[in-house]
């Protein structure tokens, strides 16, 4: 099984370092690119059919695509290193143990759409990646690979690490196209895409950090291999994790396509002892449920889509038959009430509402018409009813919790009490 | 006023934008981190530097979770409170550090050593739970880890 992008990380979790990646054929990938027109490149990309691994999953190739091909200048590219979904710690690890890999990565893409500038926006939480990246820019720079006539192909580009500080929405793109520009994180409206107007007005294209990683490799052996590493129609591999109740949590990279019971049963090591798996978020907080009969659905875009939900980051949340439901719901929507931006009025003032219900029925405090009224809010923050994607995302949990946790959230406002937190306190008690 | 040192810092992060107003938020991180936290004095001063209204500016610093506009203590723990965090029970070694330190969120000790914040998932779910104190990541953490976790800070 080939694990083009993770096969080299030390064991110790070092980045390595310049001549190591060199060791193992870094920067050879840069160097073939460069015999070949930006064109080629979009057009081999484009084939491959590589999808956005940020969790939209929208063909890379055909994004760089929509940029203006003149010779206007500045064009950027960005790296989309922002990873805040809850639930998500799949690019941390490649950012952290392979900082070259994406540094190759980004010069590929950048070349692809004839950027002369590029940004790594980075989580301000991961202190290790941007040391990492920081020295690897560092060690590029010194060898040739960044700045001016790169190995002497008359191709330019800066690279620069901007950390940020601190907030969900700075993970769409436009929202961290104006966090870069020095200004609140709110979305702006689109059109005009990025592509044709982005960071200071200028084309611009913002890729995800595994997405930049796949780039070197695919340039290196071609689409078909990439399409190849794939079980299913939506090609290469990809970072999966699982995280909760699980005997061994942890990300693999993996063919894309494994199902979700080989995820959890195999490669997470199975339930903890004792407890049952309930339901799972396939890929991160704004996800819809995937329950007992989805165990064996394909993780990748199409498969997740047809079972109701999204692949997302592909790192799964488990939910076990001793976690209360509707506290799980209640923390994600929690998360998404406070992270809001506050731009507008559905999101802001609905989310809020949501959590409020939501703390009302876990206490014990819920009353009848309130399931009809979370309800209610899975449509009215749905898709079409607000400025951006992240209320729509916020409901995906809830209105799937609602469909196949039902029962839970009754029984608490029948019962006036979640039985789940007395079963806990009574384990506690017996422990002791 | 701002320091020399700092607005070497802040002219630097100006160099690197098109405009002024674009080095706002790097602005702001300078600041803090030579004060630990922006006060209103600092942001009146950043912002005249930058040729802005200290409205706008505010509007800016306020947005994002990191930049501390009340006084922080020396050290800063970010416990995540995110979805694994919570499957695998934060919530009693949040607990116990509010116990050991006599504070809640928000609250710094008398002393000014720590002050106690609520954090986002920190993308370290595997290893849950999690929290970090100023720079350094704290994983799986265990409740008779806490104590001597928080020595090595003073």
């Amino acid at each position: 099984m080939e694990k083009p992008l993770t096969e080299h990380i030390r064991k110790d979790g070092r980045p390595l370092t310049l001549k190591e990646y060199e060791a193992i054929g870094g920067y050879q990938a840069l160097r073939k690119m460069l015999k070949m027109t930006p064109k080629e490149v979009q057009a081999l990309v484009k084939d491959s059919n590589l999808r956005g691994r940020g969790g939209a999953g929208f063909s890379t190739g055909l994004k760089w695509s929509f940029v203006p091909q003149d010779d206007t200048k500045p064009k950027y590219l960005i790296t989309n290193a922002d990873e805040m979904e809850p639930g998500t710690f799949k690019d941390r690890i490649l950012l952290e143990c392979t900082p070259h890999q994406l540094i190759e990565g980004m010069i590929c893409a950048a070349y692809a759409i004839q950027a002369n500038i590029s940004y790594v926006y980075l989580r301000w939480a991961y202190k290790t990646a941007a040391q990492a990246i920081l020295n690897a820019i560092d060690e590029a720079e010194n060898a040739g690979y960044l700045g001016k006539n790169i190995l002497g192909s008359g191709y330019d580009l800066e690279m620069h690490l901007h950390t940020g500080v601190g907030r969900y929405m700075c993970g769409e793109e436009t929202a961290l196209l104006n966090s870069l520009e020095g200004k609140r994180a709110n979305p702006r409206a689109k059109p005009p895409f990025p592509q044709v107007s982005g960071l200071f007005g200028r084309p611009t294209i913002v890729n995800n950090v595994e997405t930049l990683c796949c780039l070197p490799h695919i340039i290196n052996n071609g689409s078909e291999w990439f399409k190849k590493l794939s079980l299913t129609a939506d090609a290469g591999t990809k970072l999966y994790g699982v995280s909760g109740k699980v005997k061994k949590p942890g990300a693999w990279e993996l063919p894309m396509g494994v199902t979700l019971r080989e995820l959890i049963e195999e490669h997470a090591g199975g339930m903890q002892d004792g407890l049952k798996f309930r339901g799972a978020l396939p890929g991160g907080a704004s996800t819809d449920f995937l329950v007992e009969q989805h165990l064996d659905v394909k993780m990748d875009y199409t498969s997740v889509a047809a079972a109701g939900s999204r692949l997302g980051t592909g790192t799964v949340v488990v939910l076990d038959d001793k976690t209360c439901p509707v506290g799980f719901v209640k923390n994600l929507e929690h998360f998404f009430a406070q992270e809001s931006c506050g731009f507008c009025t559905p999101c802001r003032e609905g989310l809020p509402w949501v959590e409020k219900i939501l703390t009302a029925i876990d206490a014990g405090e819920g009353n009848s018409d309130d399931i009809k009224l979370l309800e209610h809010h899975t449509r009215y923050l749905g898709p079409g009813n607000t400025f951006c994607a992240f209320a729509p995302g916020a409901m995906e949990p809830l209105q799937s919790a609602l469909k196949y946790f039902r029962d839970d959230f009754e029984k608490h406002i029948h019962d006036k009490k979640c039985s789940y937190k007395l079963i806990a306190n009574a384990l506690i008690h017996e422990a002791s | 006023m701002l320091s020399t040192e700092e607005i070497k810092e802040i002219e630097h992060a100006i160099k690197l934008v098109p405009h002024k107003k674009a080095a706002s938020v790097e602005a702001l991180k300078v600041v803090q981190e030579h004060r630990r936290w922006v006060s209103d004095e600092s942001l009146r001063d950043v912002a005249k530097f930058l040729d802005m209204s200290p409205e706008e500016l505010d509007s800016v610093a306020t947005f994002y979770n990191m930049i501390f506009r009340k006084e922080v203590g020396k050290h800063v723990i970010l416990v995540c409170d995110s979805i694994s965090c919570w499957v695998m029970g934060y919530e009693n070694l949040r607990d116990q550090l509010f116990n050991r330190l006599g504070i809640k969120y928000g609250e710094t000790t008398p002393d000014g050593l720590f002050t106690v914040l609520p954090n986002c998932c920190l993308g370290t779910c595997d290893c849950a739970p999690a929290f970090m104190i100023d720079h350094d990541l704290y994983r799986n953490v265990k409740e008779e880890q806490l104590e001597e976790i928080l020595k090595r800070y003073d």
